[in-house]
């Protein structure tokens, strides 16, 4: 919201200077976004008159002038403009003056042969409109030598702020000059209205058959107008507010929907069929904006319309064909109430913005409809004159009366400043609450506070006001001893399997939740597709973190890096729920060129498989029990796996990425990636306090034994591994796989694997026969699996 | 000079000539041998009557003593110095460069979440967390944001398809950590602390917006909290983070559905080197939201406004970042440049805690 301190001042007597009414602003929460004296960039601008125009010598379209800028001697300039005459009153900048259109300083030069020194301005050039067809004509009595911006009455700074949705009585500038007058910088002047009554009866009906969407439809017709450009000041002060000027009547509402945040239509009557009417729009029906779009109407939506068809979508933008223009002689002003829910869903259904939307959303006066057309009219005659109508009143605004009961202690219980009763009794009634006393109070809400319901939002006034910064500071209370942990068990986990992947020499990367749908289509495609995507690269919610990563990859080794290790811990978006996740991508160079070897080293998938081991060691889960299954589509079908609890239970996958993933993601070089599912991971039972079990070391030394098999080529090792170590729970401490060989003396088909197999005696030694039975069982439960003893 | 004392400088002399321990072993032999001279020496005390062994059998045996000795010396000597040679070509080049290992690192957003989680602790907040898909429930209702409310089409919220789940609840992208709140005050009996730091989204693309992004929500619930305590926690909060005593902070009265007062939270800077420091007063940025919890939020939560309230605040974990380690491109957070990585990132060991400080 854009006001000027003259405008301001119009509402608020005070002496204040800007620098305190700015502060101040900021302070009782109309934060203050910029303040812009126009006038500061044309101070080198001054009023000058032409005293001679002669023809340039060398130039057919130049003439040479001579101009008096009040400062003695008379100045030579050189000038293009075809509206340059002798006697003509204009802007006249010299040297040294920066031209804000043109973007230049301006300084003495010889134009084809002749000195010029200095310019007569343009509109445009002064960035005052975009006319540049000649240079400004001021009028004749216009004094020589007095700064422009000054006389032209442009010395007036423009304060932007930024007004909260909650006070749309903050939307005109007197409800801004009421707020700084509680605050006690100066007194608000009162609205002055004068009742203009009507001369005839009203010639048009006006009805609402909206009732919800339109309560109140209050309208009256003034005839024998002389429409056309408003005068200097009303064009000044919009343009300074970032309004673009129309015509007189239409200034007329602007300039009161921006005073008083009251906004206002206005229709020409011969333009209009019958009734003017609040109704609801019938599906299908449309309306020529004028903004100078067609919107399509439907049930949902209160609007204003003739016999003829819609003239305004109630509350939100009038249409083209019925507003004022030039020619208008008779019109209609509308000064209505819409219901803020309805014009909200109206406007989010057409996204269509407006000032008017935006007041009635938030909730206007419902008891300035009468002040309203008043103001109006009594400005509508003052500027294009003609003779008003009776009042027509159709419906009636909502009138409800808020009462809210208040103790003032809450300002402390609550706001934690004691702020005396009288103090606040005095802020409340300068904001125009009133009272009804007693314990509790009762405050009256007065009707442009409709964001005021509760005993917090009259804390809020009282504080604001009196001053946030006054509250003191007051420390929480704080529980005894040492501050207790509270991270939750999975909390924990992801801080260890992140700080563990970091020391394990990755890095970790925060990549986009969402993905193109084709970069999910490989992962088994997203559950969750934006409706509003903002572009079709993020639009699918990730199914996997892998996409996210292996396009990072991509774009690294597009800027050249030889070698790729990423991760991230986020969420993968699946149709249940959202899974907690940590996902890696390695790519590139395991290992760069090196002397020893003198070439780099590729990953493999083995590699991935370290690092899935590794992170879900730090995160707890029973690696020594989990199963390979078979990847998925995403993998090299022979180079990957799942690692699962069961068959059904995965709670990693790692391997080296199918071909066809790496081209989907335009990869150049082999990719291994893992992916750990830490929701899936079996919390660790929190045991009993901190204590360990007793330290008991073995008597014994353990014995090893080494055993080697023969498999079928394609049998996993990991179930031998397992079979083993199944084979005597009690004494069979560790089995390590130490070899894996297919070649010669293994038969076609097989390959053979050795084991190591650790046995840990209890209290005394194994005896022989001990021994030969363990190794038995041993072998048994190999060839359960498969396997047979090498010979 | 007797014959014994000639030969003990003979064979000490020969001792010390031989160049290598084969020619060493020769001369032992040769002296201590089976067939060996000294051995012949020793010989001869059995043939002498026991006056001349009196005088001979010291002089013999000392001969041969000196003589061991002087083998195992020059034994030693030329070991050391076969080792010497032999160590003198296995010399390697130590000046090569060898591999330190991959050095991995935290990106900074997880960095300042364990310092929040970590300064919020001590103050006896423990961290919650929510679904980032929400319903409009949670994301707005429930924060006092009807469907016509303004504030909703400020949010530029992504939705997802119309009500999946033909409940009447629409599935959107968290808008803000706000909804955590919600969840909270549902799943647990005040009083209660918790922050809840996290993904939020919003429909927003531009030099300083990314439409992924991270907040941190701060909620106190219990008897008799009011503004000051939440300027208390606030001022408290951005000293430990930003390790600065000279925090100065500026509360500005605002609006949030969800909060009743409400105040922006602004905190002093000060210029450094070309570069703003938070810290002193010169200038003021806006870090923080905030405000006491709107008794329509208790209310939607199944409280009773008349016996519990508190505040709850907002604020960018990147911008937090930001701030803090000197970044100043929020669209490189989301990047994974490993140059960005590396240079922005911790290590691994840079774990905050309250005794070595929560800045690395």
């Amino acid at each position: 919201m854009k006001f000027t301190l003259s405008w301001l001042k119009e509402h608020l007597e005070t002496d204040a200077s800007l620098e305190a009414i700015v502060d101040m602003l900021t302070c009782i929460g109309l934060e203050v976004e910029g303040v812009e004296n126009p006038a500061e960039k044309l101070a080198p601008f001054v009023v000058a008159e032409v005293l001679t125009a002669e023809p340039h010598p060398q130039a057919d379209k130049l003439q040479v002038l001579t101009v008096n800028t009040g400062d003695g001697e008379p100045v030579q300039v050189v000038c293009g403009a075809p509206n340059a005459r002798a006697g003509l009153k204009g802007v006249f900048g010299g040297p040294g003056a920066y031209v804000p259109g043109s973007d230049l300083t301006l300084k003495v030069a010889a134009i084809r042969g002749v000195e010029s020194r200095g310019m007569m301005c343009s509109v445009r050039e002064l960035e005052l409109g975009e006319e540049h067809d000649g240079i400004i004509e001021l009028p004749a009595d216009a004094p020589v030598g007095a700064g422009f911006a000054q006389w032209r009455g442009l010395d007036d700074p423009v304060i932007d702020v930024a007004v909260t949705p909650n006070r749309q009585d903050c939307m005109g500038v007197h409800g801004i000059a009421r707020d700084l007058a509680a605050a006690g910088l100066g007194t608000l002047k009162a609205v002055n209205v004068k009742e203009i009554a009507g001369a005839f009866p009203c010639p048009i009906e006006i009805r609402t058959d909206d009732p919800e969407g339109c309560p109140a439809f209050y309208g009256r017709v003034i005839r024998g107008v002389k429409n056309g450009p408003s005068p200097d000041w009303l064009q000044q002060r919009l343009k300074a507010v970032g309004q673009r000027p129309i015509s007189a009547l239409v200034d007329m509402t602007n300039y009161i929907m921006l005073s008083y945040g009251r906004p206002l239509h206005v229709y020409d009557l011969a333009k209009l069929e019958g009734a003017i009417v609040a109704r609801k729009a019938k599906d299908g029906e449309t309306m020529l904006a004028l903004n100078g779009k067609t919107y399509a109407l439907d049930s949902s939506m209160t609007v204003i319309a003739d016999d003829a068809g819609v003239h305004d979508i109630g509350g939100i933008m009038g249409g083209e064909d019925t507003g004022a223009t030039e020619e208008t002689t008779d019109v209609v002003i509308e000064c209505a109430y819409f219901d803020p829910e309805g014009i909200a869903r109206t406007g989010q259904k057409l996204a269509l913005t407006s000032d008017a939307r935006t007041r009635f959303e938030r909730g206007v006066d419902p008891t300035f409809l009468e002040v309203g057309l008043q103001l109006a009219t009594e400005r509508a005659l003052d500027l294009v004159g003609g003779e008003p109508s009776e009042i027509i009143r159709a419906g009636s605004p909502p009138a409800e009366q808020r009462i809210v009961e208040y103790r003032p202690q809450r300002c402390a219980e609550l706001g934690g400043l004691d702020v005396p009763e009288e103090r606040q009794k005095d802020i409340l009634l300068s904001l125009g609450f009133e009272f009804e006393h007693g314990d509790p109070w009762k405050i009256d809400v007065p009707s442009w506070r409709r964001d005021v319901i509760g005993s917090a939002d009259i804390v809020e006034e009282v504080i604001r006001i009196e001053g946030i910064d006054k509250v003191p500071s007051t420390p929480l209370p704080r529980a005894p001893g040492v501050a207790k942990p509270t991270a939750t068990p999975e909390q924990l986990v992801e801080r260890r399997v992140r700080r563990a992947a970091a020391e394990r020499g990755l890095n970790e990367a925060v990549t986009w939740s969402f993905v193109s749908e084709a970069e999910a289509e490989p992962f088994g495609g997203s559950a969750w597709i934006l409706d509003n995507p903002i572009s079709e690269e993020m639009k699918a919610m990730r199914p996997s973190l892998l996409p996210g990563l292996l396009a990072a990859a991509r774009r690294n080794i597009d800027r050249g890096a030889q070698s790729v290790r990423l991760f991230e811990v986020g969420r993968r978006y699946l149709g249940d729920r959202e899974h907690p996740t940590i996902g890696l991508v390695l790519a590139g160079d395991r290992r760069a060129r090196h002397w020893s070897t003198g070439k780099a080293e590729a990953f493999s998938a083995y590699d991935a498989k370290a690092e899935a081991m590794a992170l879900l060691a730090a995160a707890g889960a029973p690696v020594d029990n989990l199963q390979a299954l078979d990847g998925t589509a995403v993998y090299h079908p022979g180079r990957s796996a799942r690692l699962c609890l069961g068959p059904r239970n995965a709670l990693a996958e790692f391997g080296e990425l199918h071909p066809a993933t790496l081209k989907a993601f335009d990869l150049g070089v082999p990719v291994v990636a893992a992916e750990i599912y830490l929701d899936f991971i079996p919390l660790k039972r929190s045991g009993i306090g901190h204590m360990r079990a007793a330290y008991a070391p073995p008597p014994l030394q353990a014995v090893k034994r080494d055993f080697a098999f023969l498999l079928p080529t394609e049998a996993r090792a990991d179930t031998l591994l397992r079979a083993v170590r199944g084979a005597d729970k009690q004494v069979i401490a560790g089995v390590s796989l130490f070899d894996v060989f297919t070649g010669q003396g293994v038969p076609e088909g097989r390959k053979s694997v050795a084991v190591e197999v650790v046995l840990q005696p209890g209290d005394k030694s194994f005896s022989h026969e001990e021994l030969e039975a363990i190794s038995s069982r041993i072998v048994a439960a190999a060839e359960k699996m498969g396997a047979r003893l090498r010979d | 000079m007797s014959d014994v004392e000639t030969m003990t400088g003979e064979w000490v002399a020969r001792i010390e000539a031989a160049r290598d321990l084969q020619s060493l072993e020769l001369e032992r032999v040769a002296a201590l041998g089976k067939q060996g001279a000294i051995t012949g020496l020793l010989k001869t005390l059995g043939g002498m009557t026991p006056e001349e062994r009196q005088v001979e059998g010291p002089r013999i045996h000392s001969l041969r003593e000196t003589v061991t000795e002087a083998i195992a010396a020059r034994k030693s000597a030329l070991e050391t110095a076969e080792l010497d040679r032999k160590l003198a070509t296995e010399t390697l080049d130590m000046s090569l460069p060898v591999s330190a290992g991959e050095q991995g690192s935290i990106h900074p957003v997880s960095q300042v979440m364990d310092e929040l989680a970590e300064i919020f602790a001590d103050l006896g907040f423990s961290v919650a967390t929510g679904p980032e898909i929400e319903d409009d429930w949670h994301n707005f209702t429930a924060l006092n944001i009807p469907e016509s409310h303004p504030a909703r089409a400020m949010h530029d919220t992504f939705y997802f398809g119309a009500d999946k789940d033909g409940d009447g609840k629409r599935m959107l992208l968290r808008t803000h950590t706000s909804p955590v709140q919600i969840r909270a005050m549902q799943a647990q009996k005040p009083p209660l602390r918790i922050i809840a730091p996290g993904r939020t989204y919003r429909s927003d693309s531009d030099a300083t917006h990314t439409p992924m992004f991270h907040q941190v929500e701060g909620l106190v619930i219990d008897r008799g909290i009011h503004l000051g305590h939440l300027k208390w926690t606030l001022e408290t909060f951005l000293k430990a983070f930003f390790e600065r005593d000279d925090i100065v902070l500026r509360l500005r009265p605002s609006y949030f559905p969800f909060t009743e007062p409400s105040a922006e939270v602004d905190v002093g800077y000060t210029i450094e080197n070309g570069r703003r420091v938070v810290g002193g007063s010169d200038g003021w940025m806006e870090v923080l939201g905030s405000g006491m919890v709107h008794p329509r939020v208790l209310e939607a939560c199944g409280l009773d406004p008349n016996e519990w309230q508190g505040f709850a605040f907002g604020s960018g974990i990147d911008r937090l970042a930001m701030l803090k380690y000197g970044m100043d491109d929020l669209r490189a957070f989301f990047d994974g440049d490993l140059r960005w990585l590396r240079h922005y990132g911790f290590s691994s060991l840079d774990v905050p805690t309250l005794s070595g400080g929560v800045g690395a």
